[in-house]
């Protein structure tokens, strides 16, 4: 894993160079509309008095008809021994019919407010190009996640709301944000210093829920291309999870990305010089043949030490 | 590079070993880490759970223990809330973040007919059984000091029970000699927990530095009797007669010197 982080330049410059700024940032963007229009209309209550959203990211009311409810909110809940009224159990159906639609982890790339706080800091990371510390297993997310819900189970209460960086943050914006400013500042500080993308790739338990929802989504990341890969390793430098793209990218198998980490950002597609990665569906696993062909020179050519190696 | 007096399989077999070791040593650490974390939260809860005394749940608002369980920190109730008595509590406010609160002190509930607020909650954390508002028992009011009470000090104060909404019956005057003049009545406000809402009326509008009067939690409010106590007036209202049968109890008379 260590070695993907050997890339010594600042990504992007040559997909800048060969495909226009805007080509090379075009899903990045779309994400920070999607990201910042969402507290937009949750904030237009609040701040102008334009109720289009009630509530927050946590449960909300839209237009006083349609009720949306977190899920791991609601497994806080279960956990504490609580079950909560039809409204915010049809609310989190929705939520979820939703997420296994589009994938769960869209909720982090497209969603979340953190996601704003933490891509900064890796912005940071790569641009001063600090070098990488000991980040914890990625799996730590799902023992967390268990570990909470057993301590709502104990407490009788929503464990991780005491300091759920998340929710403290979309709530604080809405709210007033109290002391949250200094946990969100906490997590942006682990990012930057600590471990690269720290808290979204490895700790996060609400990204882990999501995760576990992300197992039958539409659209995926698909690395259609592959036999294009010039190995210039940019896409594992500015992927939030960098160890799903391998099996992608360099197995023989399907090029779609299909680990339930992936969170379909889609910054591969803007980053990759070569056009490698594509937005497709689960079902587009049609390679043309040229590329089939291709591919294999490729792997012989390019078993050299310019590989990534895990 | 494997060593050449050791055949590469010997080899492949080791660092396997060793990987799967590393990954399982990798996964027991973020277990224990988890673990701990999860620990943690669990004691900080336990800690944390009580309200402090100058916060009051809104109504309807299940028992504290429960209502932490159940309320998942969106802020509807505190948009249906029409007086802006309601607001979400932040990290360091020393409620428990993200739930819903009020201090009476700086604004009371104003006790709305339709209650809006239990009517937004999804979860069930303020419970939609409440219907009628009077019903509801948010907090309990005490009158906490009485060695600076207005009306204990013998004046007419009466704001309290002035103001209240179900004066009369949640706040009553009761009068009493003024032993320190000798010659004139104290009106001393009574709060009756069988009628208060706790909605804080009264403690916001104490004209006190600050309020003599306080809206508590019930719980730290109210006493309890032992559950095997009878009180014997009660007892014999509900049988209609004394229950005592009658020449039963001899009470020794006692007198001065000891004699008897």
């Amino acid at each position: 894993m260590s070695t993907l982080t050997t890339l010594t330049r600042v990504p992007g410059r040559e997909a800048i160079a060969r495909k226009g700024w805007l080509r090379a940032h075009k899903w990045l963007l779309l994400r920070r509309v999607s990201q910042l229009g969402l507290l937009l209309v949750f904030a237009l209550g609040p701040w102008l008095g334009i109720w289009i959203v009630k509530g927050t990211l946590t449960s909300s009311l839209t237009l006083d008809k349609l009720p949306l409810t977190d899920p791991f909110f609601l497994l806080q809940a279960f956990a504490a021994g609580h079950l909560p009224y039809r409204e915010a159990l049809i609310g989190g159906a929705i939520v979820v019919a939703f997420y296994l639609l589009v994938g769960g982890r869209v909720y982090c790339a497209w969603v979340c407010p953190m996601n704003i706080v933490t891509d900064a800091a890796a912005w940071l990371r790569r641009r001063f190009k600090l070098q990488s510390a000991r980040a914890p297993s990625p799996a730590l997310r799902y023992w967390l996640l268990g570990a909470i819900l057993a301590a709502s189970f104990a407490s009788g209460t929503l464990a991780w709301e005491w300091i759920n960086p998340v929710s403290l943050l979309h709530r604080g914006l809405l709210f007033g944000l109290g002391a949250a400013w200094a946990i969100v500042l906490g997590v942006f500080l682990y990012d930057l210093l600590v471990a690269t993308k720290g808290w979204c790739g490895h700790l996060c338990p609400m990204g882990a829920t999501y995760s576990l929802l992300n197992v039958t989504g539409l659209p995926k990341v698909s690395a259609l291309r592959r036999a294009a890969c010039d190995d210039c390793l940019e896409c594992y430098a500015v992927c939030p999870e960098p160890q799903v793209i391998r099996p992608a990218l360099k197995g023989d198998a399907s090029p779609i990305v299909s680990s339930i980490n992936c969170t379909h950002c889609g910054r591969c597609i803007d980053i990759c010089a070569q056009d490698v990665f594509q937005m497709t569906t689960r079902f587009h696993h049609r390679r043309d043949g040229h590329e089939q062909g291709t591919d294999h020179i490729v792997d012989r050519l390019g078993g050299g030490s310019a590989r990534p190696v895990h | 590079m494997s060593d050449p007096g050791t055949l590469p399989s010997d080899a492949d077999a080791q660092r396997q070993a060793n990987a799967a070791r590393r990954r399982f040593l990798v996964q027991v650490s973020a277990a224990g880490g988890a673990a701990l974390i999860g620990l943690g939260l669990g004691v900080h809860a336990r800690q944390a759970a009580a309200l402090p005394a100058f916060a009051v749940r809104p109504p309807g608002a299940l028992h504290e223990a429960e209502f932490l369980g159940a309320c998942v920190r969106c802020g509807l109730c505190v948009r249906a809330c029409p007086y802006d008595t309601l607001k979400l509590s932040a990290l360091g406010d020393g409620v428990a973040p993200g739930t819903p609160y009020f201090e009476p002190r700086k604004v009371a509930c104003e006790m709305c007919p339709d209650i809006p607020c239990v009517k937004a909650c999804p979860t069930g954390a303020l419970d939609h059984a409440l219907e009628d508002i009077a019903a509801a028992r948010m907090g309990l009011a005490v009158l906490i000091d009485h060695e600076t009470c207005l009306n204990y000090n013998g004046l007419r104060c009466d704001v309290c029970y002035r103001v209240c909404p179900l004066i009369d019956k949640a706040i009553t005057l009761d009068m009493q000699r003024n032993a320190r003049t000798g010659m004139h009545a104290m009106f001393l406000p009574v709060v009756h927990s069988d009628a208060c809402t706790g909605c804080g009326k009264c403690e916001r509008a104490c004209v006190l530095e600050s309020a003599a009067i306080k809206v508590l939690p019930i719980e730290q409010a109210k006493g309890e009797l032992g559950h095997h106590y009878r009180l014997g007036w009660e007892e014999k209202a509900r049988a209609g007669r004394s229950l005592l049968p009658q020449d039963v109890l001899e009470l020794p008379v006692r007198r001065p010197g000891g004699g008897s």
